[in-house]
Protein backbone atom coordinates (compact mmCIF):
# COMPACT_ATOMS: atom_id res chain seq x y z
CA UNK A 1 0.00 0.00 0.00
CA UNK A 2 2.88 2.47 0.76
CA UNK A 3 3.95 1.75 -3.16
CA UNK A 4 0.70 3.30 -4.16
CA UNK A 5 0.17 6.19 -1.90
CA UNK A 6 1.21 8.40 1.02
CA UNK A 7 -2.02 8.05 3.56
CA UNK A 8 -3.34 5.20 4.54
CA UNK A 9 -7.18 4.72 5.17
CA UNK A 10 -8.53 2.69 7.14
CA UNK A 11 -12.05 1.50 7.06
CA UNK A 12 -13.59 -0.79 9.49
CA UNK A 13 -17.20 -2.71 7.96
CA UNK A 14 -19.30 -5.41 8.55
CA UNK A 15 -17.79 -7.85 6.40
CA UNK A 16 -14.03 -6.72 7.94
CA UNK A 17 -11.09 -4.02 8.05
CA UNK A 18 -10.45 -2.16 4.79
CA UNK A 19 -6.77 -1.01 4.23
CA UNK A 20 -6.80 1.40 1.29
CA UNK A 21 -4.51 3.39 -0.55
CA UNK A 22 -4.94 5.70 -3.76
CA UNK A 23 -1.84 7.57 -5.68
CA UNK A 24 -2.00 11.28 -5.78
CA UNK A 25 -2.92 11.33 -9.58
CA UNK A 26 -6.05 8.97 -8.33
CA UNK A 27 -4.65 6.81 -11.19
CA UNK A 28 -3.79 3.74 -8.98
CA UNK A 29 -6.21 2.39 -6.37
CA UNK A 30 -5.85 -0.58 -3.86
CA UNK A 31 -7.30 -1.91 -0.96
CA UNK A 32 -7.03 -4.86 0.89
CA UNK A 33 -10.01 -6.85 3.31
CA UNK A 34 -8.93 -9.02 5.85
CA UNK A 35 -12.10 -10.67 6.88
CA UNK A 36 -13.33 -10.71 10.54
CA UNK A 37 -11.99 -14.42 11.00
CA UNK A 38 -8.15 -13.07 10.00
CA UNK A 39 -8.55 -11.46 13.20
CA UNK A 40 -8.52 -13.17 17.45
CA UNK A 41 -11.02 -10.48 18.12
CA UNK A 42 -12.79 -8.48 16.12
CA UNK A 43 -15.01 -5.75 16.86
CA UNK A 44 -16.06 -2.83 14.09
CA UNK A 45 -18.11 -0.98 16.93
CA UNK A 46 -20.59 1.35 15.66
CA UNK A 47 -23.51 2.41 18.52
CA UNK A 48 -26.60 1.26 16.84
CA UNK A 49 -27.27 -0.55 13.22
CA UNK A 50 -27.80 2.50 11.53
CA UNK A 51 -24.81 4.23 12.56
CA UNK A 52 -22.22 4.59 9.95
CA UNK A 53 -19.33 3.07 11.05
CA UNK A 54 -16.29 5.01 11.82
CA UNK A 55 -13.10 5.65 8.84
CA UNK A 56 -10.06 7.19 8.88
CA UNK A 57 -6.68 7.87 7.54
CA UNK A 58 -3.34 8.00 8.92
CA UNK A 59 0.32 8.92 7.32
CA UNK A 60 1.37 5.62 5.81
CA UNK A 61 5.23 6.68 7.44
CA UNK A 62 3.51 6.87 10.41
CA UNK A 63 1.51 3.33 10.61
CA UNK A 64 4.85 1.99 8.80
CA UNK A 65 6.91 2.81 11.40
CA UNK A 66 5.41 1.06 13.86
CA UNK A 67 5.78 -1.83 12.40
CA UNK A 68 9.52 -1.03 11.90
CA UNK A 69 11.52 -4.51 11.34
CA UNK A 70 9.59 -7.28 10.69
CA UNK A 71 12.46 -10.02 11.41
CA UNK A 72 12.50 -8.49 14.97
CA UNK A 73 8.42 -8.59 15.06
CA UNK A 74 8.50 -11.90 14.38
CA UNK A 75 10.87 -12.62 17.17
CA UNK A 76 9.48 -10.72 19.90
CA UNK A 77 5.96 -9.64 18.80
CA UNK A 78 3.20 -11.85 20.13
CA UNK A 79 -0.18 -9.94 19.20
CA UNK A 80 -0.90 -6.21 18.21
CA UNK A 81 -4.35 -4.61 19.46
CA UNK A 82 -5.74 -1.70 17.07
CA UNK A 83 -8.20 0.84 18.34
CA UNK A 84 -9.68 3.54 16.55
CA UNK A 85 -10.67 6.05 19.67
CA UNK A 86 -12.73 8.73 17.77
CA UNK A 87 -13.61 10.65 21.06
CA UNK A 88 -9.48 11.00 22.34
CA UNK A 89 -8.71 11.33 18.36
CA UNK A 90 -6.31 8.46 18.11
CA UNK A 91 -5.61 4.88 16.32
CA UNK A 92 -4.00 3.49 18.90
CA UNK A 93 -1.79 0.24 17.94
CA UNK A 94 -0.94 -1.64 20.79
CA UNK A 95 2.16 -4.63 20.63
CA UNK A 96 2.25 -7.04 22.96
CA UNK A 97 5.94 -8.29 23.37
CA UNK A 98 8.49 -10.90 25.05
CA UNK A 99 8.73 -10.47 28.95
CA UNK A 100 5.59 -8.88 29.48
CA UNK A 101 6.95 -5.70 27.44
CA UNK A 102 3.84 -3.37 25.81
CA UNK A 103 4.83 -0.85 23.33
CA UNK A 104 1.90 1.48 22.24
CA UNK A 105 1.68 4.22 19.52
CA UNK A 106 -0.51 6.35 19.86
CA UNK A 107 -1.27 7.91 16.36
CA UNK A 108 -2.91 10.95 15.01
CA UNK A 109 -5.92 10.74 12.45
CA UNK A 110 -7.77 12.46 10.13
CA UNK A 111 -11.38 11.84 9.54
CA UNK A 112 -11.98 11.30 5.90
CA UNK A 113 -14.35 10.48 2.63
CA UNK A 114 -15.51 6.77 1.85
CA UNK A 115 -12.47 5.73 -0.80
CA UNK A 116 -13.90 3.84 -3.45
CA UNK A 117 -12.39 3.05 -6.91
CA UNK A 118 -15.36 2.31 -9.53
CA UNK A 119 -14.82 -0.87 -10.85
CA UNK A 120 -16.18 -3.91 -11.65
CA UNK A 121 -14.04 -6.98 -12.59
CA UNK A 122 -17.66 -9.22 -13.74
CA UNK A 123 -18.24 -6.28 -17.32
CA UNK A 124 -14.11 -6.73 -17.92
CA UNK A 125 -14.16 -8.63 -21.65
CA UNK A 126 -10.86 -10.49 -20.28
CA UNK A 127 -9.28 -12.28 -17.63
CA UNK A 128 -5.81 -14.01 -16.84
CA UNK A 129 -5.07 -16.01 -13.71
CA UNK A 130 -1.72 -16.90 -12.89
CA UNK A 131 0.88 -18.46 -9.95
CA UNK A 132 2.34 -14.86 -8.96
CA UNK A 133 5.02 -16.30 -9.25
CA UNK A 134 5.03 -16.52 -13.00
CA UNK A 135 4.76 -12.99 -13.33
CA UNK A 136 7.11 -12.31 -11.11
CA UNK A 137 9.52 -14.16 -12.88
CA UNK A 138 8.45 -12.28 -16.13
CA UNK A 139 8.74 -8.67 -14.69
CA UNK A 140 12.17 -9.11 -13.56
CA UNK A 141 13.26 -8.91 -17.10
CA UNK A 142 12.10 -5.02 -16.91
CA UNK A 143 14.61 -2.22 -15.80
CA UNK A 144 13.12 -1.16 -12.16
CA UNK A 145 12.99 2.55 -13.42
CA UNK A 146 10.25 1.19 -16.10
CA UNK A 147 7.08 3.08 -16.03
CA UNK A 148 4.96 1.13 -18.14
CA UNK A 149 4.47 -2.07 -18.87
CA UNK A 150 2.02 -3.53 -21.93
CA UNK A 151 0.16 -6.77 -21.41
CA UNK A 152 -1.22 -8.12 -24.84
CA UNK A 153 -2.44 -11.62 -26.16
CA UNK A 154 -1.30 -12.89 -29.17
CA UNK A 155 -1.60 -15.55 -31.38
CA UNK A 156 -1.96 -19.24 -30.14
CA UNK A 157 -3.71 -18.05 -26.74
CA UNK A 158 -0.01 -16.37 -25.86
CA UNK A 159 0.22 -13.32 -23.34
CA UNK A 160 3.05 -10.80 -24.14
CA UNK A 161 4.49 -8.25 -22.04
CA UNK A 162 6.81 -5.71 -23.48
CA UNK A 163 8.02 -2.11 -22.22
CA UNK A 164 5.71 0.24 -23.02
CA UNK A 165 7.95 2.99 -25.76
CA UNK A 166 6.20 6.46 -25.98
CA UNK A 167 5.60 7.95 -29.28
CA UNK A 168 8.49 11.04 -29.01
CA UNK A 169 11.17 7.81 -28.36
CA UNK A 170 13.93 7.80 -30.59
CA UNK A 171 13.64 4.42 -32.17
CA UNK A 172 17.52 4.09 -32.85
CA UNK A 173 18.11 4.57 -29.25
CA UNK A 174 15.34 2.81 -27.86
CA UNK A 175 15.21 -0.77 -26.19
CA UNK A 176 12.37 -3.48 -26.82
CA UNK A 177 12.12 -5.71 -24.27
CA UNK A 178 9.35 -8.49 -24.88
CA UNK A 179 8.56 -12.13 -23.67
CA UNK A 180 5.91 -14.36 -24.63
CA UNK A 181 4.07 -16.91 -22.02
CA UNK A 182 2.57 -19.65 -23.16
CA UNK A 183 -1.38 -19.84 -22.19
CA UNK A 184 -0.53 -23.23 -19.86
CA UNK A 185 1.92 -21.34 -18.12
CA UNK A 186 -1.46 -19.61 -16.56
CA UNK A 187 -4.04 -21.30 -14.36
CA UNK A 188 -7.14 -20.03 -16.69
CA UNK A 189 -7.18 -17.72 -19.61
CA UNK A 190 -10.34 -16.14 -20.76
CA UNK A 191 -9.15 -13.16 -23.54
CA UNK A 192 -10.49 -11.14 -26.06
CA UNK A 193 -8.00 -12.04 -28.90
CA UNK A 194 -5.55 -9.17 -29.77
CA UNK A 195 -6.45 -7.33 -26.93
CA UNK A 196 -3.85 -5.19 -25.30
CA UNK A 197 -3.41 -2.62 -22.15
CA UNK A 198 -0.41 -0.26 -20.85
CA UNK A 199 -0.10 0.43 -17.01
CA UNK A 200 2.14 1.38 -14.56
CA UNK A 201 4.81 -1.11 -13.71
CA UNK A 202 5.67 0.06 -10.01
CA UNK A 203 2.36 0.15 -8.43
CA UNK A 204 2.07 -2.92 -9.80
CA UNK A 205 5.27 -4.73 -8.67
CA UNK A 206 4.21 -3.60 -5.23
CA UNK A 207 1.30 -6.36 -5.30
CA UNK A 208 3.10 -8.93 -7.05
CA UNK A 209 5.51 -8.64 -4.16
CA UNK A 210 2.85 -9.42 -1.44
CA UNK A 211 1.31 -11.97 -3.72
CA UNK A 212 4.72 -13.92 -3.83
CA UNK A 213 5.28 -13.76 -0.30
CA UNK A 214 1.49 -14.95 0.15
CA UNK A 215 1.59 -17.50 -2.21
CA UNK A 216 -1.27 -16.43 -3.84
CA UNK A 217 -1.85 -16.89 -7.58
CA UNK A 218 -2.45 -13.32 -9.12
CA UNK A 219 -5.85 -12.97 -11.46
CA UNK A 220 -5.69 -9.58 -13.90
CA UNK A 221 -9.30 -8.19 -15.59
CA UNK A 222 -9.17 -5.93 -18.30
CA UNK A 223 -11.21 -4.56 -20.63
CA UNK A 224 -10.51 -1.85 -23.69
CA UNK A 225 -7.11 0.13 -23.49
CA UNK A 226 -8.46 3.21 -21.15
CA UNK A 227 -10.35 1.27 -19.07
CA UNK A 228 -9.03 0.43 -15.29
CA UNK A 229 -7.21 -3.22 -15.31
CA UNK A 230 -8.16 -5.11 -12.21
CA UNK A 231 -5.89 -7.13 -10.28
CA UNK A 232 -7.10 -9.67 -7.87
CA UNK A 233 -6.16 -11.79 -4.64
CA UNK A 234 -8.10 -13.82 -2.98
CA UNK A 235 -8.17 -16.30 0.09
CA UNK A 236 -10.31 -16.89 3.00
CA UNK A 237 -9.71 -14.01 5.02
CA UNK A 238 -8.52 -11.74 2.43
CA UNK A 239 -9.36 -9.48 -0.71
CA UNK A 240 -7.08 -7.57 -2.51
CA UNK A 241 -7.72 -5.55 -5.18
CA UNK A 242 -5.31 -2.87 -7.16
CA UNK A 243 -7.03 -1.11 -9.75
CA UNK A 244 -4.74 0.81 -12.28
CA UNK A 245 -5.55 3.48 -15.04
CA UNK A 246 -4.32 2.03 -18.55
CA UNK A 247 -3.49 4.10 -21.67
CA UNK A 248 -6.19 4.89 -24.13
CA UNK A 249 -5.63 3.66 -27.47
CA UNK A 250 -4.90 7.42 -29.51
CA UNK A 251 -3.93 5.18 -33.35
CA UNK A 252 -6.33 1.80 -32.77
CA UNK A 253 -4.11 -0.71 -34.73
CA UNK A 254 -5.65 -4.33 -35.89
CA UNK A 255 -1.67 -5.10 -35.18
CA UNK A 256 -0.78 -6.74 -31.95
CA UNK A 257 0.60 -4.93 -30.24
CA UNK A 258 0.80 -1.55 -30.43
CA UNK A 259 4.62 -0.64 -31.65
CA UNK A 260 4.65 3.25 -32.07
CA UNK A 261 6.79 2.73 -34.98
CA UNK A 262 9.21 0.80 -33.16
CA UNK A 263 10.19 -2.68 -34.57
CA UNK A 264 8.72 -5.53 -32.96
CA UNK A 265 10.17 -8.67 -32.42
CA UNK A 266 8.57 -11.86 -34.18
CA UNK A 267 6.23 -13.55 -32.27
CA UNK A 268 8.39 -17.09 -31.65
CA UNK A 269 6.62 -20.40 -33.19
CA UNK A 270 4.83 -22.72 -31.03
CA UNK A 271 7.89 -25.07 -31.26
CA UNK A 272 10.29 -22.20 -30.21
CA UNK A 273 11.20 -23.67 -27.12
CA UNK A 274 12.46 -26.94 -29.28
CA UNK A 275 13.70 -24.85 -32.60
CA UNK A 276 16.24 -22.28 -31.14
CA UNK A 277 18.21 -21.89 -34.15
CA UNK A 278 14.78 -21.16 -36.57
CA UNK A 279 13.71 -18.23 -34.42
CA UNK A 280 17.62 -17.01 -34.71
CA UNK A 281 17.19 -16.91 -38.51
CA UNK A 282 13.79 -15.26 -38.02
CA UNK A 283 15.28 -12.36 -36.45
CA UNK A 284 18.09 -11.49 -38.70
CA UNK A 285 15.50 -11.61 -41.24
CA UNK A 286 12.85 -9.29 -39.16
CA UNK A 287 12.41 -5.69 -40.34
CA UNK A 288 15.03 -3.81 -38.30
CA UNK A 289 15.33 -0.29 -37.26
CA UNK A 290 17.56 2.49 -38.40
CA UNK A 291 20.80 1.68 -37.44
CA UNK A 292 20.92 -2.18 -39.07
CA UNK A 293 20.04 -5.52 -38.28
CA UNK A 294 19.72 -6.52 -34.65
CA UNK A 295 22.22 -9.28 -33.87
CA UNK A 296 21.24 -12.32 -31.87
CA UNK A 297 21.75 -11.72 -28.44
CA UNK A 298 21.55 -15.08 -26.76
CA UNK B 1 64.76 4.64 32.55
CA UNK B 2 62.47 7.25 32.12
CA UNK B 3 59.62 8.31 34.81
CA UNK B 4 56.14 8.09 33.33
CA UNK B 5 53.46 10.25 35.13
CA UNK B 6 51.17 7.37 33.62
CA UNK B 7 52.22 4.18 31.60
CA UNK B 8 49.86 1.02 31.03
CA UNK B 9 49.83 -1.62 28.60
CA UNK B 10 47.17 -3.45 27.12
CA UNK B 11 47.38 -6.51 25.09
CA UNK B 12 43.92 -6.17 23.21
CA UNK B 13 43.82 -2.59 22.70
CA UNK B 14 40.05 -2.91 21.29
CA UNK B 15 39.34 -3.46 25.51
CA UNK B 16 39.75 0.43 25.86
CA UNK B 17 38.35 1.21 22.57
CA UNK B 18 35.04 -0.34 22.46
CA UNK B 19 34.39 1.71 25.88
CA UNK B 20 35.79 4.76 24.82
CA UNK B 21 33.07 4.44 21.99
CA UNK B 22 30.30 4.32 24.07
CA UNK B 23 30.80 7.15 25.65
CA UNK B 24 32.57 9.19 22.22
CA UNK B 25 29.27 11.69 21.70
CA UNK B 26 31.73 15.24 21.67
CA UNK B 27 34.96 15.29 20.06
CA UNK B 28 36.74 15.99 23.67
CA UNK B 29 37.35 14.29 26.74
CA UNK B 30 38.88 14.20 30.64
CA UNK B 31 41.06 11.13 31.39
CA UNK B 32 41.52 10.82 35.20
CA UNK B 33 43.88 8.32 35.93
CA UNK B 34 44.58 6.74 39.57
CA UNK B 35 46.20 3.88 41.03
CA UNK B 36 42.17 2.27 40.61
CA UNK B 37 42.56 2.77 37.15
CA UNK B 38 41.43 5.17 34.12
CA UNK B 39 38.58 7.13 33.64
CA UNK B 40 37.63 8.83 30.34
CA UNK B 41 34.76 11.80 30.99
CA UNK B 42 32.64 13.35 28.14
CA UNK B 43 30.28 16.13 28.67
CA UNK B 44 27.49 17.87 26.56
CA UNK B 45 25.84 21.49 27.18
CA UNK B 46 26.61 21.29 31.06
CA UNK B 47 23.42 18.46 31.22
CA UNK B 48 24.74 15.02 30.34
CA UNK B 49 27.97 13.86 31.19
CA UNK B 50 29.49 10.23 30.52
CA UNK B 51 32.27 7.86 32.02
CA UNK B 52 33.90 5.22 31.22
CA UNK B 53 35.89 3.21 33.98
CA UNK B 54 38.72 0.74 33.05
CA UNK B 55 39.96 -0.29 36.13
CA UNK B 56 43.73 -0.80 36.59
CA UNK B 57 43.08 -5.25 36.13
CA UNK B 58 42.41 -5.11 33.06
CA UNK B 59 45.42 -3.88 32.06
CA UNK B 60 48.72 -5.99 31.71
CA UNK B 61 50.90 -2.69 33.34
CA UNK B 62 49.20 0.42 35.11
CA UNK B 63 51.34 2.91 37.03
CA UNK B 64 50.31 5.74 37.90
CA UNK B 65 53.33 7.93 40.09
CA UNK B 66 51.33 10.76 41.35
CA UNK B 67 48.29 10.35 42.71
CA UNK B 68 46.67 11.37 39.95
CA UNK B 69 46.65 12.33 36.83
CA UNK B 70 44.12 14.56 34.49
CA UNK B 71 44.30 16.11 31.37
CA UNK B 72 42.01 16.94 28.52
CA UNK B 73 42.21 15.15 24.64
CA UNK B 74 40.42 14.79 21.72
CA UNK B 75 38.71 11.78 22.01
CA UNK B 76 38.08 11.21 18.26
CA UNK B 77 42.08 11.39 17.58
CA UNK B 78 42.48 9.05 20.62
CA UNK B 79 40.05 6.65 19.01
CA UNK B 80 41.45 7.02 15.81
CA UNK B 81 45.13 6.09 16.51
CA UNK B 82 43.69 2.92 18.86
CA UNK B 83 42.13 1.50 15.83
CA UNK B 84 44.61 2.51 13.30
CA UNK B 85 44.94 -1.39 12.20
CA UNK B 86 41.53 -1.19 11.54
CA UNK B 87 38.34 -1.72 12.96
CA UNK B 88 37.51 -4.77 11.81
CA UNK B 89 38.92 -7.91 14.08
CA UNK B 90 40.22 -11.34 12.73
CA UNK B 91 39.91 -14.02 15.20
CA UNK B 92 43.02 -14.67 17.03
CA UNK B 93 44.49 -11.28 16.04
CA UNK B 94 44.57 -8.25 18.69
CA UNK B 95 46.67 -4.85 18.81
CA UNK B 96 48.88 -4.39 21.65
CA UNK B 97 48.87 -1.03 23.33
CA UNK B 98 51.42 1.00 25.23
CA UNK B 99 50.16 4.03 26.85
CA UNK B 100 53.22 6.82 28.27
CA UNK B 101 52.33 9.87 29.85
CA UNK B 102 54.99 12.16 31.60
CA UNK B 103 52.97 14.41 32.90
CA UNK B 104 51.55 18.49 32.17
CA UNK B 105 52.17 20.05 29.42
CA UNK B 106 53.35 16.29 27.45
CA UNK B 107 51.42 14.70 25.03
CA UNK B 108 50.51 11.22 25.40
CA UNK B 109 52.33 8.89 23.91
CA UNK B 110 50.73 5.69 21.95
CA UNK B 111 52.65 2.35 20.39
CA UNK B 112 50.49 0.11 18.95
CA UNK B 113 51.58 -3.23 17.20
CA UNK B 114 49.94 -5.67 14.87
CA UNK B 115 51.70 -8.54 13.26
CA UNK B 116 54.93 -7.14 14.03
CA UNK B 117 54.15 -3.83 13.12
CA UNK B 118 54.63 -0.78 14.96
CA UNK B 119 53.11 2.60 15.48
CA UNK B 120 53.44 5.52 17.39
CA UNK B 121 51.11 8.15 17.90
CA UNK B 122 51.92 11.12 20.33
CA UNK B 123 48.40 12.92 20.45
CA UNK B 124 48.74 16.57 22.43
CA UNK B 125 47.30 17.03 25.65
CA UNK B 126 44.89 19.89 27.06
CA UNK B 127 44.75 21.68 30.10
CA UNK B 128 41.54 19.72 31.94
CA UNK B 129 38.25 21.77 32.54
CA UNK B 130 35.90 21.33 35.49
CA UNK B 131 33.72 18.89 35.59
CA UNK B 132 30.23 18.25 36.31
CA UNK B 133 29.60 16.98 39.63
CA UNK B 134 25.99 15.24 39.52
CA UNK B 135 26.30 14.53 43.39
CA UNK B 136 24.70 11.19 43.03
CA UNK B 137 25.19 9.17 45.62
CA UNK B 138 23.07 6.36 46.88
CA UNK B 139 21.56 7.38 49.11
CA UNK B 140 19.70 9.83 47.37
CA UNK B 141 18.26 7.51 45.04
CA UNK B 142 14.87 7.31 44.78
CA UNK B 143 14.27 5.13 42.72
CA UNK B 144 16.29 2.28 40.74
CA UNK B 145 15.53 -0.72 38.49
CA UNK B 146 17.99 -2.99 36.78
CA UNK B 147 17.33 -4.42 33.66
CA UNK B 148 18.62 -6.89 31.35
CA UNK B 149 20.24 -4.54 28.76
CA UNK B 150 18.38 -7.55 25.79
CA UNK B 151 15.03 -5.70 26.68
CA UNK B 152 16.27 -2.23 25.82
CA UNK B 153 18.38 -2.14 23.05
CA UNK B 154 16.12 -2.41 20.54
CA UNK B 155 13.72 0.57 22.03
CA UNK B 156 16.59 2.43 22.05
CA UNK B 157 17.78 2.12 18.56
CA UNK B 158 14.18 3.00 17.76
CA UNK B 159 13.73 5.38 19.45
CA UNK B 160 11.52 8.00 18.05
CA UNK B 161 13.59 11.31 17.21
CA UNK B 162 11.30 13.45 16.12
CA UNK B 163 10.53 13.67 19.47
CA UNK B 164 12.16 16.14 21.39
CA UNK B 165 11.80 14.64 24.64
CA UNK B 166 12.21 11.06 26.36
CA UNK B 167 10.33 10.85 29.49
CA UNK B 168 10.70 8.19 31.81
CA UNK B 169 8.30 6.93 34.57
CA UNK B 170 8.96 5.10 37.31
CA UNK B 171 6.67 4.12 39.90
CA UNK B 172 5.91 1.54 42.32
CA UNK B 173 2.30 1.16 40.84
CA UNK B 174 1.16 0.50 37.01
CA UNK B 175 2.80 1.37 34.53
CA UNK B 176 6.13 0.64 36.64
CA UNK B 177 8.56 1.93 33.96
CA UNK B 178 7.45 3.38 30.91
CA UNK B 179 9.72 5.29 28.06
CA UNK B 180 7.55 7.61 26.37
CA UNK B 181 7.93 9.78 22.80
CA UNK B 182 6.07 12.17 21.96
CA UNK B 183 6.88 12.95 18.03
CA UNK B 184 5.44 13.72 14.85
CA UNK B 185 3.53 10.40 14.48
CA UNK B 186 1.85 11.23 17.76
CA UNK B 187 3.30 9.77 21.02
CA UNK B 188 4.33 5.84 21.67
CA UNK B 189 5.04 4.25 25.19
CA UNK B 190 7.10 1.37 26.31
CA UNK B 191 5.82 -0.21 29.48
CA UNK B 192 8.28 -2.70 30.78
CA UNK B 193 6.21 -4.58 34.05
CA UNK B 194 8.38 -4.89 37.87
CA UNK B 195 7.43 -8.85 37.26
CA UNK B 196 8.88 -8.79 33.71
CA UNK B 197 11.86 -11.63 33.44
CA UNK B 198 13.68 -8.52 32.42
CA UNK B 199 13.76 -6.77 35.42
CA UNK B 200 16.45 -8.09 37.53
CA UNK B 201 15.70 -5.64 40.49
CA UNK B 202 12.95 -3.34 41.29
CA UNK B 203 12.97 -0.72 43.91
CA UNK B 204 10.78 2.52 43.48
CA UNK B 205 9.37 3.80 46.31
CA UNK B 206 7.85 7.11 44.77
CA UNK B 207 6.05 7.87 41.24
CA UNK B 208 8.78 10.09 39.09
CA UNK B 209 7.94 10.90 35.82
CA UNK B 210 11.07 13.23 34.22
CA UNK B 211 11.56 14.11 30.38
CA UNK B 212 15.26 14.81 29.28
CA UNK B 213 16.05 16.02 26.08
CA UNK B 214 16.01 12.99 23.78
CA UNK B 215 19.03 14.23 21.71
CA UNK B 216 21.19 14.08 24.60
CA UNK B 217 20.68 10.51 25.90
CA UNK B 218 20.62 8.88 22.20
CA UNK B 219 24.23 8.07 22.18
CA UNK B 220 23.76 6.21 25.44
CA UNK B 221 22.69 3.64 22.71
CA UNK B 222 26.37 2.73 22.21
CA UNK B 223 26.60 1.86 25.70
CA UNK B 224 23.74 0.05 26.11
CA UNK B 225 24.39 -1.97 22.98
CA UNK B 226 27.83 -3.33 24.57
CA UNK B 227 26.54 -4.29 27.70
CA UNK B 228 24.36 -6.92 29.29
CA UNK B 229 22.80 -5.00 32.30
CA UNK B 230 21.64 -1.81 32.99
CA UNK B 231 20.69 0.37 35.72
CA UNK B 232 18.47 3.33 35.80
CA UNK B 233 18.26 5.57 38.95
CA UNK B 234 16.83 8.71 39.34
CA UNK B 235 17.33 10.95 42.48
CA UNK B 236 14.85 13.70 43.97
CA UNK B 237 15.54 16.22 41.42
CA UNK B 238 14.83 14.01 38.66
CA UNK B 239 18.59 13.50 37.66
CA UNK B 240 19.04 10.62 36.17
CA UNK B 241 22.06 8.25 36.34
CA UNK B 242 22.53 5.39 33.79
CA UNK B 243 24.74 2.34 34.39
CA UNK B 244 25.88 -0.36 32.12
CA UNK B 245 27.65 -3.48 33.09
CA UNK B 246 29.94 -4.37 30.13
CA UNK B 247 31.95 -7.49 29.78
CA UNK B 248 34.70 -7.81 27.36
CA UNK B 249 35.83 -10.57 25.13
CA UNK B 250 38.17 -11.93 27.69
CA UNK B 251 34.96 -11.93 30.29
CA UNK B 252 36.44 -9.06 32.49
CA UNK B 253 33.52 -6.16 33.76
CA UNK B 254 33.93 -3.02 32.83
CA UNK B 255 31.38 0.23 33.67
CA UNK B 256 30.07 2.76 31.72
CA UNK B 257 27.51 5.68 33.62
CA UNK B 258 25.93 8.29 32.08
CA UNK B 259 24.07 11.29 33.82
CA UNK B 260 21.18 13.44 32.53
CA UNK B 261 19.84 16.71 33.96
CA UNK B 262 15.95 16.23 33.90
CA UNK B 263 14.50 18.85 30.79
CA UNK B 264 11.43 19.34 33.28
CA UNK B 265 9.81 18.30 35.81
CA UNK B 266 6.37 17.26 35.77
CA UNK B 267 4.00 15.50 37.60
CA UNK B 268 1.41 13.61 35.76
CA UNK B 269 2.76 11.99 32.21
CA UNK B 270 0.86 12.74 29.10
CA UNK B 271 -0.97 9.87 28.05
Amino acid sequence: LSRIGDELYLEPTESGLSLRAVNSSRSAFASFLFAPLFFQLYEPGGAGPDTELFRCKVHMKSFLGVFRSLPSLEKSVGKCLILLKPRASRLVLQLHCKYGVTKTHNLAFQECERLQAVFDTQSCASRLCAPARVLAEAVVHFPLTLAEVTLGTGPGGKISLRNYVEDEAEPSKTMVTELWLAEDEFQSVAVAPGSHITFCLKEFRGLLGFAEASNLPLTIHFDEPGRPVVFTLDDTVLEVHLVLATLSDLNSNSQSPSTNGVSHLPVPSDDFADDLESYMAAMETSEGGSGGPPSPTF
Amino acid sequence: GERYALSASLDNARHLSSLLRAVHFQDHATCFATASGLRVTVEDAKCIQANAFIQAEIFQEFSVQEESVMFRISLSVLLDCLTIFGTSSLPGTSTALRMCYRGYGYPLMLFLEEGGVVTVCKINTQEPEELLDFDFCSTKVVNKIILQSEGLREAFAELDMTSEVLQITMSPDKPYFRLSTFGNAGSAHLDYPRDSDLMEAFHCSQTQTNRYKISLLKPSTKALALSCKVSIRTDAQGFLSLQYMIRNEDGQICFVEYYCCPDENISEAEL
